[in-house]
């Protein structure tokens, strides 16, 4: 094995293409769960939002149009778990599940054609001078417009969550629904809405992996980035700039896996890419030990159905 | 304006007449997608569910493998079952499925080449003990921690397919094999073969111990304590901590049986149908078994019904990609899709629908 040949330069410049994946699709999740509903379909949208962007890609010659189909992807399929949930009541774990199951049964349909192919260019940002700083530009400044877009994202949720009137009415849809909708907010409505929008995220971060990351379609390709992205929001305690921290840490630790793979450490491949599953246990495991779920800042109403009896 | 409104009791004609309406909205929604894909919707729907058990060239081979593929979806969907009533989430089937059939294929293997009756039954309590283990890590992590068991029961398949690669390719490949990955055949070692108990039937030991665990399990919800103290925890929380259920030990009682069974069922299928461990030895069962627990309503006899259905959707997705070159994938997609119809329609059950205008509250 040889250690000097993972370059720490190298190493720190993927590591925002290697988290924003998980950081598109952990935000978008993290609205939906601060409205109080738990959609564990994250999987299944992503791996559809990669297909769909793939596909799209392809066919336009547009990278633009792959996002762009991708989140619209996601959104749509987002909205079927919506409709069973809020308005036909739908267990939301089960619902979540099935959407996973489906999303990945389709994507791979869709994507039948596309194995092997080659993905569109997606083009870094010019940010002229700041690209050629040394040290930081690589890292920071030689990145395409989406790693952006989803710091930027980050920072809207953010603003949205705790600096809008709109933000706070969303947040109460999570902690009560019932007292929210005695309130007279349109508590399902809400729901959709933010249900849509993590969709549509996770369609993003899916697509950013098909097309940019890998950037290739191969079936199962999100291999449980979807699964990872649900922990995430965990680990952040429902907090937007936590969440960009534990995307980076673990983007960081992908990372650093792989190139230790590339490095032909004495280990089997297998080993090490069981590594950012457990890792992604241990974190649960320490985040949740000795404090309850308040002190954690689960949303009070998270998982449960709402029914406005009439 | 239509508006819903709660029943006071769920209705007990709609609990077992949503999973054929399920079945039957699939079929329509299925035949929609399969005539998008350029297929004739009905001789894509005939060659899914008539075909394989009733068109005579085929159904020699066919028909034995219903009870072949029915055998591990029941087993495993027993077991997610006494969870899912108990609101204990055991998605992480698959990964147990995968860890049985490695301990109880190593167990085996320790022994090779012996030539006893005894190791098959005891590569089956390996394959147990070691789909227990792997399911025993989310129940300890949540009853300790109170760590989410869905993430961490699923996250573990990622692990156990990696591990079982691992295994393909190392410890436990085929000294024999000439470099190729895979573990030796166990189904051709007299000893460890879990062979077809009657011949064209299908019939595996597999099998043998899913119609015991749909009895067993039966029994265990109708007439004893512990079934109980599941359905009081799954619907009535509250009540059963004021009951002395003690929750703690239900997680684990849970985990402890679905694991066992999942990794029963991994052992079965590593000795018989699937005969070696090779580094795509998953092939899901433990996720259409979630599908096939809701379909059952969660009760035994139903997951009997809906794993020879689901068993049924194999067979004949396998039969259409032959004839009509419809792809694998559209069966997975079919499948999600009468669980989304399932759990859609399911709102009859615990809601009527009420026409006319809204009273004014």
């Amino acid at each position: 094995m040889d250690l000097s040949s993972i370059n720490s330069l190298l190493l720190l410049a993927s590591l925002m293409v290697a988290s924003t994946p998980i950081l598109l699709a952990g935000l978008g999740e993290l609205v939906v769960e601060r409205a109080g509903v738990l959609n564990l379909g994250v999987e299944g949208m992503m791996i559809t939002g990669a297909v769909c962007g793939f596909a799209i890609g392809f066919e336009t010659g547009s990278a633009l149009w792959g996002f762009a189909a991708a989140a619209a992807a996601g959104a749509v399929l987002s909205l079927v778990f919506g409709v069973l949930t809020q308005i036909l009541m739908s267990n939301q774990v089960a619902t979540g599940l099935a959407l996973t199951l489906f999303g990945l049964g389709l994507s791979s349909l869709i994507g039948q054609g596309y194995v092997g192919e080659r993905g569109v260019n997606v083009p870094d940002v010019p940010l002229g001078p700041l690209a050629d700083l040394p040290v930081v530009g690589p890292i920071l400044f030689r990145h395409d417009a989406v790693v952006y877009l989803s710091l930027f994202l980050c920072l809207a949720i953010w603003l949205f969550l705790y600096r809008s009137r709109a933000g706070l009415v969303l947040r109460s849809v999570g902690e009560s629904a019932e007292a929210a909708h005695a309130l007279g907010t349109k508590v399902v409505r809400i729901r959709l809405a933010a249900i849509a929008f993590g969709g549509a995220c996770a369609g993003l971060g899916g697509a950013y992996l098909s097309l940019v990351r890998v950037p290739q379609w191969t079936d199962g390709m999100t291999s449980g980035a979807g699964w990872i992205a649900l922990a995430l929001v965990v680990f952040s305690s429902w907090r937007p700039w936590r969440l960009l921290l534990g995307a980076y840490l673990f983007g960081g630790l992908t990372v650093l896996q792989l190139n230790l793979q590339a490095a032909g450490v004495k280990l089997p491949v297998e080993y090490l890419s069981m590594a950012p599953y457990i890792l992604t246990i241990l974190v649960l495991v320490i985040i949740s030990s000795g404090r309850g779920r308040a002190a954690l800042g689960a949303p009070a109403a998270l998982g449960r159905s709402f029914h406005a009896a009439a | 304006m239509i508006a819903l409104e709660r029943r006071p009791a769920p209705s007990a004609v709609w609990r077992w007449a949503t999973p054929p309406l399920a079945v039957l909205l699939t079929m329509v929604a299925g035949g929609a997608m399969f005539a998008a894909l350029g297929q004739d919707p009905l001789v894509a729907i005939r060659t899914i569910f008539w075909d394989p058990l009733f068109a005579e060239q085929f159904a020699s081979y066919a028909r034995p493998q219903l009870l072949v593929k029915a055998g591990p979806l029941i087993l495993i969907a027993i077991g997610l079952a006494m969870g899912f009533r108990a609101g204990v989430w055991n998605i992480g089937a698959e990964g147990q499925y995968i860890v049985g059939a490695i301990c109880g294929a190593a167990a085996g293997l320790a022994l090779y080449p012996a030539d006893t009756r005894l190791i098959l039954p005891l590569m089956a309590l390996a394959g147990a003990l070691g789909g227990w283990a792997w399911a025993m890590i989310p129940a300890l992590l949540r009853t300790r921690f109170g760590t989410n068991e869905i993430l961490v029961s699923l996250l573990l398949v990622y692990v156990a397919e990696q591990l079982v690669a691992a295994m393909a390719l190392g410890p436990l490949r085929n000294p024999d094999g000439g470099g190729f990955p895979g573990s030796r055949n166990l189904a051709r070692w007299d000893s460890s073969a879990n062979p077809e108990l009657i011949v064209g039937t299908g019939m595996h030991w597999g099998v043998v111990a899913a119609f015991i665990a749909v009895i067993a399990a039966h029994v265990m919800f109708t007439r004893h304590l512990a079934g109980f103290q599941i359905r009081l925890m799954g619907e009535a929380p509250r009540a059963a901590r004021f009951g002395g259920v003690r929750a703690g030990r239900l997680v684990i009682l849970c985990f402890g049986v679905s694991g066992a069974l999942a990794g029963l069922a991994g052992l079965f299928e590593v000795t018989g149908p699937a005969g070696q461990l090779n580094i795509d030895f998953g092939a899901g069962y433990g996720f259409t078994a979630i599908i096939v627990a809701f379909l059952g309503r969660l009760h035994p006899i139903g997951i009997l019904l809906a794993g020879l259905l689901m068993a049924l959707t194999y067979i004949g997705g396998e039969l259409a990609q032959l004839t009509l070159g419809l792809p694998a994938a559209a069966i997975q997609a079919f499948q999600g899709m009468l669980l989304f119809f399932l759990l859609g329609v399911d709102v009859f059950t615990n809601y009527r629908l009420r026409l006319g205008r809204r009273r004014i509250a």
